[in-house]
C-alpha cells in the first residue's frame, strides 16, 4: 500500500503522459506480484469489494478529532478524504506494518458491512499521509489519477517488446491478479491463452486528410463511407468453451459499455465482431450527437430514457464472424463478408452503413458538401463528413499510414472575445494557454466555451504576452483579460457543434472548439453575438 | 504586566520599553526577530537585532537600512529602558530568533518565526520558559504535519534518477528556504553542481560567508537546456514565469509547507511537491505552547482560530493577535505572485 500510494501521489501531481508511463512501468517492474497485478486491476477500475461512503468515514474521524478543528480544517482543503488523512491522528503505539494493498482488497472483499469500519481505521492507524489519502481514494472508489485504463496497459507492456494491442485482445480474458500477463509481458511465459468468446479488438483509426493530398491518390483505389457523428463501438459475441453464449458493447478504449445499452446488447444474437458507429435513431432517423449524449456516461439507464433516446449501430467493419478472424482480408472483402452478415442478422438496432459511390475527388467532395442529396434528410444532420479507406487495406489497429482518412466537414467558426486565460500545465505552465472566451449579448460579453489548442507557438506566444500586458485582476491561475468595446483580443474559434447547457452563463457549450485564427485586425465590438449561436442549436428554427 | 505589550498598526508595541518587535512600517526603535522581508523592513531609527539578520537585512536593503543598528548576542542580557531583553535561537532561517522580555519577573517571550525540525543551516530552536507566549500560527491546523526533510528530498532524487533527462526546476524562497534545501541535499550525498537563479546567489554567499558549507553552487547565468538532469533553484514565483522556458520542459517542484495540501500544490504549478517548511507544524505549535509553560497565548498571523481553540480546550487563556503585513510563510517574494 505505501507503494502504490506513492505512485498514485506522483501520478496525481504529473501533467506528461511520458513520465505517467515511466512511473507506472517502473512500478510494475518494481514491484512483486500480485501487488502489481491488484494495482493494475485499481487503475483500470478492475477492483470488485463493498465501497465504502463518506457519512462512515466522517463518523470514524468525528470519533478521533475535535470537531471543531475538523470543522476548520475541512473548510481549509477543502475534500473530505484529505482532510481526513492529514488528521488522522498518528498512533504511535501501533506496531503493526502498514497493509499491502492485497491485505486491502482481500479484506474489503470478504468483511461484512459492519466490519468495514473497523478495518479501514486499522490501516489508516499504520499509514501515513500519503498511504492514508491513497487508501481512502481506493475504498471509496475515486481513484482519478489521470491514468486511463490504456495508458496503464501500456505501462505493462513497456516491461517487454509486447504491444499494447495485444494487450487489449487479451484482456478482457485475464483477471486480478494478472500474473499471467505480467510473466507474458516480461517474456517469462507465452501468451495467456484467451478463452475470452468475446473480446475487444484495438480499432483502426483514421487519420485526417487535407484536401491537396487527393491529388495523389487514385480514387479507384478507395471506397467511401459517411462519418457519422456518434460513438465508436464494437459489438462482440461468441459461445466460451462451456457452450455460455457472451454478448458485449465495448467503447474505442476497450470499455465494455454493455451495462448502459441493455436495449442493443439484448439483440445482439450473432457470433462476430461488428465495428460500427452508436447513434440515437428514432423512427429509421439517425439523430444529433446531443441525442446521444443523454445515454453517455451512465452506469445504468431508465425505461424512459430507453424508450425516448433508442440506440442503434450503423455497422462499417466486420472483424470476425462465427470464429473466424477477418482482420487480414482486404477492405473490399471485409465490407462483402459485412453486408451479408447484416443482411443475414436483420436486426432493427444494426443497420448497415451505407457506401458513397463516387468517380472523382470532385464527386465527394460534393458528396461532403451536401450529404442530405445523398440520404434522408434527417439523417444527413447527423453526418459529419467522410470517411475514404483504401479497397485493398486490411484492418490494422491504430492509426496506419495511408489507408483510412477522415475528411470532416467545415467546422463552425465564431469571433469570439477573449475573456479569462489560465496557465497551462508542464511545457506549458509558463504560458496562458487555456482560453475562455465570449460573445456579446446585449451590451454584455457572456462565456461561451474555453479552448486550449488549435493555435501555433508563435500564436500562443502572442496571445500569452498579450494576456500578461492586458490583466485586469487575478484569480489563482486564472487572470481575467481586458474586454471592452475597443480594447481585447477576438479570438475566430473554430467548432463542431453546439448545444443547450448550463455550464456556461450563456446557456450554451460548443463542441470541440479551438482557436482557428487570432483577429488582431478586428476590434471586440466588432465580435459575433449569442443570437448567432442560438441558432446553431439543434431544434432552433432559424428566424 | 499584559498591558506593557500593546497591538498597533504598525505592529507589537512594547509600552515600557518604548520599542516595537518587527513593524510592518518605519519606526524609531525597533527589535526584529528575522531577517525574511515581512518582518524586518527598512527605515527604521534603530534596530536591535541578532548579528546574521544585520548583515541579512544590509544585503537586501543596503547598508544603510536604518538609522542605527546593534547586534545582540544570543542569550545576551539587555536593558531597554527597564526591560530585560534577550534573544533566543528560533530555528527558522539563520539568525532567527525568538525575543525574551522580562518586565521585573514577568516573561514574555515573541516568537517570531520557529520551527522545531532539524535545519543544518541554523542554531536550533531554543525553548523559553515564560509566562506570555506570542507564538506564531503559519500552519496552526491540525493538517499539517510536516514529514522530515530526509523523505522530501528523496523524493527530487527518486525523480531525477527517474527523469534524468529534465532539468529540476525547484522553487525555494531567497532566505532560508534555498539553504536548507541545500544542505539537506548534500546531506544525502547529492555532490553535482546546484544551479542558482541570480535572486539567490547573494543570500547564499552570506550563508557561506557565515560558515554554512554548501559544496559546489553555479549560476544559472544564461545556461538553459544544457542543465538536462541538474538540479536548479529559482524563487519560487519564477517556477511559472517566462524565465524558466529556456529549460524547454522542466520537472517543477516546489518546497514549502503548504505542499502537504493538494489544492494548494496545483494552485501553484508543482509537479513534484515537497513538503519542506521553515515553520512548526501544528504537533510542534501545540508542543511548544505547553513546553514553554505560558498561562496566557497570544497567537498571531496564520490560522489563529484553530490553535486558539485548541490551547482554550486545554485550559489556557489564548487570544487571536491580528497583526496586519505578515504574509503566509512566504518571504515578501510571495507579493503580486499568483
Amino acid at each position: 500500500m505505501q507503494r502504490f500510494s506513492e505512485l498514485l501521489d506522483r501520478l496525481s501531481y504529473e501533467p506528461r503522459r511520458n513520465a505517467k508511463l515511466a512511473l507506472l512501468t517502473q512500478y510494475f517492474g518494481t514491484t512483486p506480484d500480485p501487488e502489481r497485478g491488484l494495482a493494475l486491476a485499481a487503475l483500470t477500475d478492475g477492483l470488485d469489494f463493498r465501497h465504502a461512503k463518506p457519512a462512515m468515514l466522517r463518523g470514524l474521524i468525528a470519533e478521533r478529532t475535535d470537531p471543531e478543528l475538523f470543522a476548520l480544517s475541512y473548510d481549509f482543503v477543502g475534500d473530505l478524504s484529505e482532510t481526513i488523512a492529514l488528521m488522522w491522528p498518528a498512533n504511535r503505539g501501533v506496531n503493526a506494518p502498514p497493509p499491502l494493498l492485497s491485505d486491502v482488497v482481500v479484506g474489503l472483499r470478504s468483511a461484512g458491512k459492519s466490519e468495514v469500519p473497523g478495518l479501514i481505521a486499522g490501516w489508516l492507524d499504520t499509514l501515513d499521509e500519503t498511504g492514508r489519502w491513497a487508501l481512502l481514494k481506493l475504498v471509496t472508489g475515486g481513484m482519478r489519477v489521470g491514468v486511463s485504463a490504456r495508458l496503464a496497459k501500456t505501462a505493462v507492456a513497456g516491461l517487454g517488446p509486447l504491444d499494447t494491442d495485444r494487450i487489449e485482445e487479451a484482456w478482457h480474458g485475464l483477471d486480478p491478479p494478472y500474473e499471467a500477463l505480467f510473466a507474458w509481458a516480461e517474456g517469462r511465459a507465452p501468451a495467456p491463452l484467451s478463452s475470452d468468446p468475446a473480446p475487444f479488438r484495438p480499432p483502426m483509426l483514421a487519420r485526417p486528410i487535407e484536401p491537396e493530398t487527393f491529388a495523389e491518390l487514385d480514387p479507384a483505389h478507395f471506397a467511401a463511407e459517411w462519418k457519422w457523428d456518434g460513438i465508436r463501438v464494437q459489438a462482440v459475441a461468441g459461445r466460451d468453451e462451456s457452450g455460455t453464449f457472451r454478448r458485449r458493447l465495448f467503447s474505442r478504449s476497450g470499455e465494455d459499455i454493455s451495462e448502459a445499452f441493455p436495449d442493443l446488447v439484448e439483440q445482439i444474437d450473432f457470433e462476430g465482431s461488428i465495428d460500427g458507429e452508436l447513434l440515437v435513431v428514432r423512427a429509421g432517423r439517425v439523430q444529433s450527437f446531443n441525442e446521444l449524449q443523454q445515454r453517455l456516461n451512465r452506469k445504468s439507464v431508465t425505461k424512459a430514457l430507453l424508450k425516448s433516446h433508442p440506440v442503434a449501430i450503423r455497422a462499417y467493419d466486420l472483424l470476425s464472424s462465427d470464429g473466424r478472424d477477418l482482420r487480414e482480408l482486404a477492405f473490399e472483402a471485409r465490407r462483402g463478408e459485412l453486408e451479408s452478415f447484416v443482411e443475414r442478422l436483420s436486426l432493427p438496432a444494426i443497420g448497415l452503413s451505407p457506401l458513397i459511390g463516387f468517380r472523382d475527388w470532385d464527386e465527394l467532395a460534393a458528396a461532403r458538401a451536401n450529404p442530405a442529396g445523398h440520404i434522408e434528410a434527417g439523417d444527413a444532420e447527423a453526418v459529419e463528413g467522410v470517411m475514404v479507406k483504401r479497397r485493398d487495406a486490411p484492418y490494422v489497429p491504430g492509426r496506419p499510414k495511408g489507408l483510412w482518412f477522415k475528411w470532416k466537414r467545415d467546422p463552425y467558426l465564431v469571433d469570439a472575445v477573449l475573456l479569462y486565460a489560465q496557465r497551462g500545465h508542464g511545457k506549458r505552465s509558463s504560458f496562458y494557454s487555456d482560453y475562455t472566451f465570449g460573445v456579446w449579448r446585449d451590451e454584455e460579453l457572456v462565456p461561451v466555451g474555453k479552448a486550449y489548442f488549435g493555435f501555433t507557438d508563435e500564436e500562443l506566444f502572442e496571445i500569452d504576452r498579450f494576456v500578461r500586458n492586458n490583466t485586469t485582476n487575478r484569480f489563482g491561475p486564472v487572470r481575467e483579460v481586458a474586454h471592452t468595446k475597443v480594447t481585447g483580443l477576438v479570438l475566430e474559434v473554430a467548432f463542431e457543434g453546439i448545444a443547450r447547457s448550463t455550464r456556461h452563463k450563456s446557456g450554451l457549450a460548443m463542441r470541440f472548439p479551438r482557436v482557428h485564427r487570432l483577429r488582431w485586425d478586428k476590434k471586440p465590438e466588432d465580435a459575433d453575438r449569442i443570437e448567432l449561436l442560438e441558432a446553431l442549436v439543434p431544434g432552433n428554427v432559424k428566424a | 504586566m499584559q498591558q506593557n505589550l500593546i497591538l498597533t498598526d504598525a505592529g507589537l508595541y512594547c509600552s515600557a520599553g518604548d520599542f516595537f518587535i518587527d513593524p510592518v512600517r518605519p519606526v524609531e526603535r525597533a527589535l526584529i526577530t528575522h531577517g525574511h522581508a515581512d518582518h524586518a523592513r527598512a527605515g527604521h531609527g534603530s534596530v536591535l537585532a541578532s548579528s546574521e539578520t544585520l548583515k541579512i537585512m544590509a544585503v537586501r536593503y543596503g547598508a544603510g537600512f536604518a538609522g542605527t543598528t546593534q547586534a545582540i548576542a544570543p542569550g545576551e542580557r539587555l536593558s531597554v529602558a527597564g526591560v530585560g531583553v534577550s534573544f533566543h535561537p528560533a530555528g527558522h532561517v539563520l539568525g532567527s530568533c525568538q525575543i525574551r522580555l522580562d518586565f521585573g519577573g514577568f516573561v514574555a517571550v515573541v516568537s517570531g518565526d520557529y520551527k522545531r525540525q532539524p535545519d543544518p543551516t541554523c542554531a536550533p530552536f531554543e525553548l523559553v520558559p515564560c509566562d506570555l507566549f506570542v507564538t506564531e500560527a503559519t500552519f496552526g491546523l491540525p493538517v499539517f504535519r510536516h514529514p522530515p526533510a530526509t523523505g522530501e528530498i528523496g523524493k527530487l532524487t527518486a525523480s531525477l534518477g527517474l527523469f534524468g533527462d529534465k532539468t529540476h526546476l525547484v522553487g525555494a524562497y531567497a532566505l532560508g528556504k534555498a539553504q536548507r534545501l541545500i544542505a539537506h541535499l548534500r546531506e544525502s550525498g547529492y555532490n553535482r553542481p546546484v544551479y542558482l537563479h541570480g535572486a539567490l546567489e547573494p543570500l547564499c554567499a552570506l550563508y557561506e560567508a557565515e560558515g554554512v558549507a554548501f559544496g559546489p553552487l553555479e549560476p544559472v547565468g544564461g545556461r538553459g537546456k544544457e542543465l538536462a538532469g541538474e538540479i536548479v533553484l529559482c524563487p519560487p514565483g519564477q517556477l511559472t514565469d517566462r524565465w524558466a522556458r529556456r529549460f524547454g520542459d522542466p520537472v517543477t517542484a516546489l518546497a514549502s509547507g503548504w505542499m502537504r495540501v493538494r489544492a494548494r500544490a496545483r494552485q501553484r504549478g508543482a509537479e513534484l511537491p515537497l513538503i519542506i517548511s521553515d515553520h512548526a507544524d501544528w504537533d510542534d505549535l501545540c508542543r511548544t505552547v505547553v513546553e514553554t509553560g505560558a498561562e496566557d497565548i497570544w497567537v498571531t498571523h496564520g490560522a489563529e482560530d484553530a490553535l486558539v481553540h485548541w490551547c482554550r480546550s486545554r485550559g489556557l487563556n489564548a487570544r487571536p493577535l491580528n497583526l496586519a503585513g505578515y504574509e503566509d510563510g512566504g518571504d515578501g517574494e510571495t507579493v503580486g505572485i499568483v
